[in-house]
């Protein structure tokens, strides 16, 4: 065998802290074939994004690699000197970085970023570096690359940026490419696109790509190996399919069950596995993840696991598996939602909402610029239903939320909840109608107060409202609350950055359940919580729902976990719903080829995609005939008039003038 | 960028105009009468006496009459005339704005040659050596008051050492050098008269560096700050991991997005220099605005304050615009 490209053995990386030292990365090992592509999963502070710095010696202090070797084409990484360093950074091996809006430097120009390398390298002198840099970026995709060339990142979406990045990686065509999140801050379809570069590249140029995720779907889509990262060690490693299929550590397990998938069938629950990663001052004595192993022996937590092999080409840190057996799969409870009864009356009808933004004027004489953010939506909700909005960034999920929730007042249309027409309430009737319309918000790290406790947050609107009459009666019902989101009754003292993401996720569903409300909106409630977390909270907001008869209106872009949540989903494109339908049938049957292409998107192993080409286009402008047509793969003339909404089947509603055209490919659900 | 040029210079002007209506009005309402302080007892007993003087300088109108009167005047380029000096507002101005433009320029330079890169390699050496100088620096300099540090150098580098001459802008002995600008580096270089240029240039040293030591610890406090964050950058990262060396990464990439805060920090620092140098110009025997402001505030001095306010308004709200435009200069999103 010849030598891999890169080789790491038992890497140590310690962070020196105030409250002592913390091995983020302990003893990782793996290696990568010349053209290999290997993918790193794990959830957050795993150590996975640490072992890549690590890799690249990128690391400033507290940070200090303490052992091991990192051996890159035989030579030692570590022992490099600075001068060696440089020339072999940026050559032999790059990186590309999750966030291009804070990667690419805001005051110069792109063709500089993607080329200073090259010529630094002394590989090409400017001229010639600068037709080099131009070619690099139509390669990559990026749509008029002598323009391009010359503009700053903040004049680019955030998909072009991660292509000017990932042109960046590619400029001295290196050997690897190690590329981390590049598409977390992603939307599916962009998303897509961009794995589809990197599978590419790897095809055409032979680049070994370590491509770190915590994102199964996403590095089965490109890896054909994968190492699982839990608490700084690796705990599994073998070919993908293998891992998915039939993981043979626990904390594997859970990863592999926890993503709700398009091709499963739907359970009642998502399977997780409850609990936290360990404290990484504090490590467990034997196996890290014994404090929440439902498997455990007692020999795990006396005694370290060694990363031995299980089978042939896979390795597993774990010792009920040591002897070569599988772990049992998820037991999946039949599922039945009771039906809500249609002759009820309707929680909330909206009707031809519409909500414009001027932008402020560019000049004094100038047209006054109009974000179009929702432009005729009509949805209603019955009581104890779940109704699920998806769509990409911009396409008014978010503003369609506020409008609901009179945040907003909309410029047209009519809302009614329970029986009440509250488009136009202001100033006292709307705060009359707050208890009964709550909303919990995407980053459960802005919207709690910093410098106040839990026990206040929670009781602010008990008290705001006079649900109590004092501030001991107060206590005990936050007490209560606590205890309903599965957390520990005592912890009102603490304040929100004593708390993890899911944590706090948790205590802003508290806040909203406090009134007692009829429906609960919900904005991207678990698009930043790692997947294991995410079950958990989706689990709960379901217990909810049948515990207090709660009807939700949930938006997100994640279409398997809409897939998993809602009883009705309905999908937005550029301020519209385009389709609308019970959840079973619109994943079964989706029609408008937006849906279609947007289920075909989400990256699962082994299946066969659709990739849009193009954004959405600006919602600056009203647009005419169907807002798809641009990017739509069976467009045709007739799509240049505005679509009319078809009732394909009950209650399944289609906003396109050929429902059904586009067909779903091969392996898709 | 040229629109925007045109639509601050004429807000500026309004701006101006503002602020010389507010100090109009509260120099006319603090209690205080030219009268005493420039006729003297004797006299201001005496009532037709003050009544011609008044009515000599205007007093007597009612107070829109005199601004209208101010008003019409600056139209023509006139401040007036003041009271004290008795010559026009505008040729005192012209006499001793010179001095302080000079002092104030040399300081600004110091300012930002020296806290500049200090700044920077505190941030790329934290915690060495370099960084305890540079806070010493700081601290130094953001706490000493301004006539301490006046007297304490003067002390040192001319009482004892005597490296440095003494107050004032030459030698007792010397004359100014020819050419009339009244900024002496200026004439006698263009003159080619360097003994005078030296002589000057050598005066201005012990000032300059009084004048420039507060703004010298904040130039460099916020260079060390607005630099540590930019490193810790994604985008910092990113270079590193492209192979640049660390000078390019310091230089080009971090610097860069680190010079806007040092800017409006620049901006501010110039336009203080310019009119806050009352102690300093004091001390240092310097015959520049700030001692000009002292003497005209205490003689309650009307045509004087208010062109001193005009001039100090109008280059405040230039630098401004200087600053503003600069920022589109270092930082793309700024820009239109």
């Amino acid at each position: 065998m010849s030598t891999p490209v890169l080789d790491v053995r038992e890497l140590v990386t310690v962070f020196h802290t105030d409250a002592g030292p913390v091995r983020a990365v302990d003893g990782v090992s793996f290696s990568v074939a010349k053209g290999e592509t290997l993918g790193i999963v794990g959830e957050s502070g795993s150590g996975k994004s640490v072992t890549a710095q690590s890799l690249m010696r990128l690391l400033d202090p507290p940070a200090r690699i303490e052992g091991g070797q990192v051996l890159f084409e035989g030579r030692d990484v570590l022992s490099m000197s600075q001068r060696e360093l440089t020339a072999w950074r940026g050559a032999s091996a790059a990186m590309v970085f999750q966030d291009s809006l804070t990667g690419l430097n805001p005051v110069l120009r792109i063709l500089r970023q993607v080329t200073e390398h090259v010529v630094a390298h002394g590989r090409m002198d400017k001229r010639a570096a600068r037709r080099h840099g131009i070619d690099l970026l139509r390669r990559m995709g990026v749509a008029s690359p002598e323009r391009a060339a010359a503009s700053f990142p903040h004049q680019f979406s955030g998909g072009m940026r991660q292509r000017v990045m990932i042109a960046m990686g590619m400029a001295n065509d290196p050997t690897l490419l190690i590329a981390d999140e590049p598409t977390t801050a992603l939307d599916v379809t962009i998303q897509a696109q961009i794995l589809d570069l990197l599978a590419n590249l790897n095809e055409s140029f032979g680049t070994a790509i370590v491509l770190i995720s915590h994102d199964l779907g996403v590095i089965g889509t490109i890896c054909k190996r994968i190492v699982v990262m839990y608490a700084g060690e690796v705990v599994e490693e073998g070919p993908t399919a293998a891992v998915l299929d039939d993981p043979r550590h626990p904390y594997a397990w859970a990863l592999a069950n926890a993503v709700p998938r398009l091709d499963a069938p739907v359970a009642d629950r998502l399977p997780g596995i409850e609990g936290m990663p360990p404290d990484p001052l504090d490590m467990p004595k034997g196996c890290r993840f014994t404090p929440r192993c439902p498997w455990r022996i007692s020999r795990c937590g006396d005694e370290r696991p060694p990363l031995a092999e299980v089978a042939p080409g896979r390795k597993a840190r774990c010792w009920v598996t040591a002897d070569g057996r599988s772990l049992p799969p998820p037991s999946i409870p039949a599922h039945a939602k009771p039906p809500i009864p249609s002759t009820a009356e309707p929680l909330l009808v909206a009707q031809d909402l519409v909500k414009h933004f001027p932008l402020p004027k560019k000049s004094f004489f100038g047209h006054r610029e109009v974000v179009h953010a929702v432009n005729g939506v009509s949805l209603h909700i019955m009581p104890g239903e779940r109704l699920g909005i998806v769509g990409e960034s911009g396409c008014g999920k978010s503003t369609l939320a506020r409008l609901v929730t009179r945040l907003h007042a909309p410029d047209a249309g009519h809302i009614r909840f329970d029986g009440q027409d509250i488009a136009t309430l202001s100033g006292e009737e709307l705060r009359l109608l707050r208890p009964r319309l709550q909303m919990v918000f995407q980053d459960p790290y802005a919207s709690l107060n910093p410098r106040m406790r839990i026990g206040d947050i929670l009781a602010e609107p008990l008290l705001v409202h006079g649900r109590v009459k004092n501030a001991a009666e107060a206590r005990e019902r936050v007490g209560g609350l606590l205890d309903m989101v599965g957390l520990n009754k005592a912890w009102g003292e603490r304040f929100p950055h004593e708390f993890s993401g899911g944590q706090r996720q948790r205590i802003s569903i508290a806040r909203a359940l406090a009134l007692e409300p009829a429906l609960i909106v919900a904005d991207e409630p678990v698009s930043a919580l790692d997947v294991n977390v995410q079950a958990q909270v989706l689990n709960l907001m379901l217990d909810l729902c049948e515990r207090m008869g709660l009807s939700y209106l949930f938006i997100a872009h994640d279409l398997a976990v809409v897939r998993a949540f809602c009883d009705r989903v309905a999908v937005m494109y550029l301020g519209r719903i385009v389709e609308e339908a019970p959840a079973a049938e619109l994943f079964a049957h989706p029609s408008h080829p937006y849906t279609v292409s947007l289920l075909s998107a989400v990256p699962e192993p082994g299946r066969q995609r659709i990739v849009l080409s193009g954004e959405p286009p600006s919602t600056l402008r009203l647009p005419q005939g169907c807002a798809f047509q641009a990017r739509c793969p069976v467009a045709r003339p007739i799509c240049a008039e505005p679509p009319p909404l078809t009732e394909i089947a009950p209650g399944h509603r289609v906003l396109c003038h050929a429902p059904g055209s586009l067909k779903p490919l091969q392996g898709s659900p | 960028m040229l629109r925007y040029i045109a639509i601050r210079l004429v807000s500026a002007v309004v701006m101006a105009l503002l602020a010389s209506l507010v100090i109009f009005l509260i120099s006319n309402f603090v209690p205080g009468d030219p009268v005493l302080a420039q006729l003297g007892d004797i006299l201001a007993s005496d009532p037709a006496v003050v009544a011609q003087w008044r009515a000599k300088w205007g007093l007597d109108l009612p107070l829109w009459d005199r601004y209208w009167i101010f008003l019409q005047g600056l139209l023509h380029g006139d401040l007036g005339t003041s009271i004290a000096t008795r010559r026009p507002v505008l040729n005192d101005i012209a006499q001793f704005a010179p001095a302080t433009i000079e002092l104030a320029t040399v300081s600004f330079m110091l300012t930002l040659v020296i806290g500049v890169p200090l700044g920077v390699a505190a941030a790329v050496w934290r915690d060495s050596i370099v960084d305890a100088v540079a806070r010493a620096v700081s601290l130094l300099g953001v706490s000493a008051p301004t006539f301490w540090l006046a007297f304490i150098v003067l002390a040192i580098f001319y009482g004892w050492l005597d490296w440095a001459p003494g107050p004032g802008r030459l030698d007792p002995i010397a004359f100014a050098p020819e050419g009339g600008t009244g900024f002496f580096l200026w004439d006698s270089a263009r003159a080619g008269d360097w003994e005078t240029f030296h002589d000057a240039l050598a005066h201005l040293v012990l000032p300059s560096i009084v004048l420039a030591a507060a703004t010298l610890g904040l130039v460099t406090r916020t260079t060390r700050a607005a630099m540590l964050e930019c490193l810790h950058q994604d985008y910092v990262r990113v270079a590193r991991a492209k192979g640049l060396g660390e000078r390019a990464v310091v230089l080009r990439h971090a610097l860069r997005n680190a010079l806007v805060p040092v800017v409006t920090l620049g901006g501010l620092a110039y336009a203080n220099l310019l009119t806050g140098a009352v102690m300093t110009e004091t001390i240092f025997a310097w015959p520049g605005l700030g001692r000009y402001t002292f003497s005209s505030a205490a003689a309650l001095d009307f045509p004087a304050i208010m062109g001193i306010t005009l001039i100090v308004s109008a280059t405040y709200l230039i630098v401004n615009l200087l600053v503003d435009l600069s920022y589109a200069l270092l930082d793309p999103r700024v820009r239109r």
